[in-house]
């Protein structure tokens, strides 16, 4: 267990930047989630951490003194990898102990690290199998096993449930973020799935084209969004971004739009259906049915596309004309700089 | 039963297709072209000295039956002599003066019969002379040539196997300058012959008196420009993620090249194995040059040895080639699963 901060780091690939100058404190215990759209450096940024590439500059301190020029074997961090990276030709038993091995600890004591990681994550009848026997799940817990043996200062995971099923990557999560719960060790888990992201996360990063847009607990990215990309980023559906311009037309929204604003936001969950003198009139698109609510689309005036969810009583035919409005507290500012403004108070 | 069935598959469900009489005697055809020389080859291990100088060639080993007579210390040889009646009768032959030879009746060893060797017929019957292999131990220091042969194979395999795949996980698995130089240096070599190379590799290998040793014939072909070029051919495709998870689990590189890399290598392993038995195994040039003495011999020196100017003791020839082939049959036969995938693998790439 340890905390990790990062200094300027910056990484190029040749004459490619990938990471442009990322500074980060990670606390003690910790779950921290990269997350950012296919590109945009988190698993770079995960691989410098674990020592896997070498900063182009800037500092990694691990409790507080830099692991710059410590090689990957000895940073003492353990990862959970994308394809998991099981060793095809040792048993579940072999590859969990490997890293032990390595660490010349005694025969007895791997003996019972090993068992007792397996007993944790269920994987007491399969240590004889080889990695090819195993279901994706169980691959996966192997894995995770393989990470959780050596008691390592930090866990690193990158996109270790890419590879499951929509089923199973429900179930591993809550494993997940009770494993964490359980080791109250400093966990760095990369995703590009925002889901993933809000579920386990203690804190956000947000990441786009190797810059860190926004650090925060789920509930501020999603409440106080400080750019257009994090609030389009955070939340599904995503949120409407709309000119502000387009607000003029309701005059009961327009008064909460201040003239600095250039882009308003409003989540798909905050609109709701109004009198036609107090909202913004849509022309409803389509209409999807998900059981529990109802999605619905449509075209605002200036033929901006605004998504809504909204109760299943009521059907929508296309071409249906409806108004709809937001409150104050819902609505997200944001100036021609893609700064956030602070809401206006109602 | 598998194999069987392996075997006799057909095309034709009910009855047989005509490409199926096509790739039968096709196959046939191959199997006689392929197997009849060496079938040949050890029968005619198994013949007497005799017998091998025998015109018309017999395919199985006969040699003439024999009888102790009382009166006579040696065995005599048997014949089936017809007799100036007519009657057939087997005798033994005491000895031979011109065209008439002396006979004995085995039953009445006194009586002596003159008999022209027209009217006479050796019997014979079929007999594997297996004196002509346990002679080779026996009479000739065999096996010391096959304790060489051996020893130059087993070590010479091993460390190829060592030096060659630690150059190609070198070449395969990281990154520095000059790294396509040095693989292309290392295969350029394929394109000189050894034979251009034989005398500067006697002087080397005199300068640092390896002369007459083992080791002088092992050395200097440790290093194959083939076996690195298949080793990392094969390497490159054990993805790298394998290695980055091994250096998160605090192994060495060395650990990392034992552990991992190399298993995971076998297929290609057992393929330069393979490769590397049949080249030292058959290798005559270098030990030649470098092997001048009798105790240090190979088998194949040894072979060539054999082969006198005036006179060849075909039947101990023979019978050693018999020995010579054995192992890297075994060889094939054991690992032939990994060479068709190995070679499908990390040859065609």
């Amino acid at each position: 267990m340890s905390t990790l901060e990062l200094r300027a780091l910056r990484k190029s690939f040749g004459t490619t930047d990938v990471i442009h100058g990322v500074d980060l404190h990670v606390a003690d215990g910790e779950f921290v989630v990269f997350v950012g759209p296919s590109g945009c450096g988190k698993s770079t940024l995960l691989r410098l951490i674990a020592g896997l590439d070498s900063p182009t500059e800037g500092d990694i301190l691990m409790d507080g003194q830099s692991v710059n020029a410590i090689g990957a074997a000895d940073r003492g961090c353990a990862m959970v990898f994308q394809s998991y990276a099981l060793y095809p030709h040792m048993t579940v038993y072999d590859n969990m102990a490997f890293g032990l091995q390595n660490a010349g600890e005694p025969a007895d004591a791997i003996d019972a690290k090993v068992k007792a990681a397996a007993a944790q994550l269920r994987l007491d009848a399969l240590l004889q199998r080889r990695p090819t026997q195993l279901s994706g799940g169980q691959r996966q817990r192997v894995a995770i096993g393989r990470a959780i043996v050596r008691h390592p200062k930090i866990f690193l995971f990158d996109e270790p449930l890419s590879n499951l099923d929509a089923e199973l990557r429900v179930s591993m999560r809550s494993e997940l973020r009770e494993l964490h719960r359980r080791l109250q060790a400093t966990l760095i888990y990369v995703t590009h799935d925002q889901v993933e992201a809000m579920t386990l996360a203690d804190k956000i990063v947000v990441l786009r084209a190797g810059r860190i847009e926004q650090i925060g607990t789920p509930e501020q990215l999603y409440q106080k969004p400080c750019n257009p990309f994090v609030a389009g980023f955070i939340g599904s559906p995503r949120m409407n971004l709309l000119p502000a311009t387009v607000m003029a037309r309701a005059p009961a929204l327009a008064r909460l739009v201040p003239p600095a604003a250039a882009l308003v936001g409003v989540r798909p969950e905050h609109w709701h259906w109004c009198a036609d003198t107090e909202g913004l009139r849509l022309r409803i698109q389509s209409s999807e049915y998900l059981g529990g609510e109802r999605l619905v689309r449509g075209l605002l005036d200036d033929d901006s596309l605004v998504e809504l969810r909204t109760t299943v009583e009521r059907a929508y035919g296309m071409g249906e004309v409806s108004y709809i409005a937001t409150t104050p507290q819902h609505l997200h500012l944001f100036d021609a700089h893609d700064h956030r403004l602070e809401s206006p108070k109602p | 039963m598998r194999i069987l069935d392996f075997l006799l598959r057909t095309r034709g469900r009910q009855r047989l297709d005509w490409t199926d009489y096509l790739s039968y005697g096709y196959l046939l055809l191959g199997l006689f072209t392929l197997f009849a020389p060496v079938v040949w080859l050890i029968m005619s291990s198994f013949k007497t000295e005799a017998a091998l100088a025998q015109f018309p060639p017999s395919f199985l080993p006969y040699a003439q039956s024999t009888v102790t007579v009382t009166g006579f210390d040696k065995p005599l040889p048997l014949f089936e002599v017809t007799l100036e009646d007519g009657r057939r009768q087997t005798l033994a032959q005491v000895n031979r003066v011109g065209i008439m030879a002396t006979m004995v009746d085995p039953q009445s060893p006194d009586e002596r019969l003159r008999v022209n060797i027209a009217q006479r017929k050796p019997v014979e019957s079929v007999a594997f002379a297996w004196s002509n292999y346990t002679d080779l131990f026996q009479k000739f220091t065999f096996g010391t040539y096959l304790w060489n042969s051996v020893f130059i194979t087993v070590v010479a395999t091993l460390l190829t196997l060592l030096i060659n795949s630690m150059a190609a996980f070198g070449l395969s698995k990281y990154r520095f300058s000059g790294q396509r130089g040095v693989l292309l240096l290392i295969l350029s070599t394929l394109m000189i012959p050894p034979t251009i190379i034989l005398v500067p590799m006697f002087l080397v290998i005199n300068e640092i008196g390896l002369l007459n040793s083992l080791w002088g014939v092992i050395l200097p072909a440790i290093a194959t420009p083939t076996g690195v070029f298949l080793l990392r051919q094969y390497m490159l495709t054990i993805p790298d993620e394998l290695l980055e998870a091994a250096r998160m689990d605090h192994a060495s590189e060395w650990r990392i090249y034992w552990r991992i890399v190399l298993p995971l290598s076998a297929p290609a392993l057992a393929v330069l194995a393979i490769f590397s038995v049949m080249w030292r195994w058959n290798d005559f040039l270098l030990p030649l040059i470098v092997l001048s003495r009798n105790e240090q011999f190979t088998l194949q020196l040894a072979l060539n040895a054999f082969q006198g100017e005036l006179n060849t003791q075909w039947h101990y020839l023979l019978a050693m080639t018999v020995i010579t082939l054995l192992p890297v049959t075994i060889v094939f036969a054991f690992l032939q699963r990994h060479i068709t995938t190995g070679i499908a693998g990390a040859g065609v790439k």
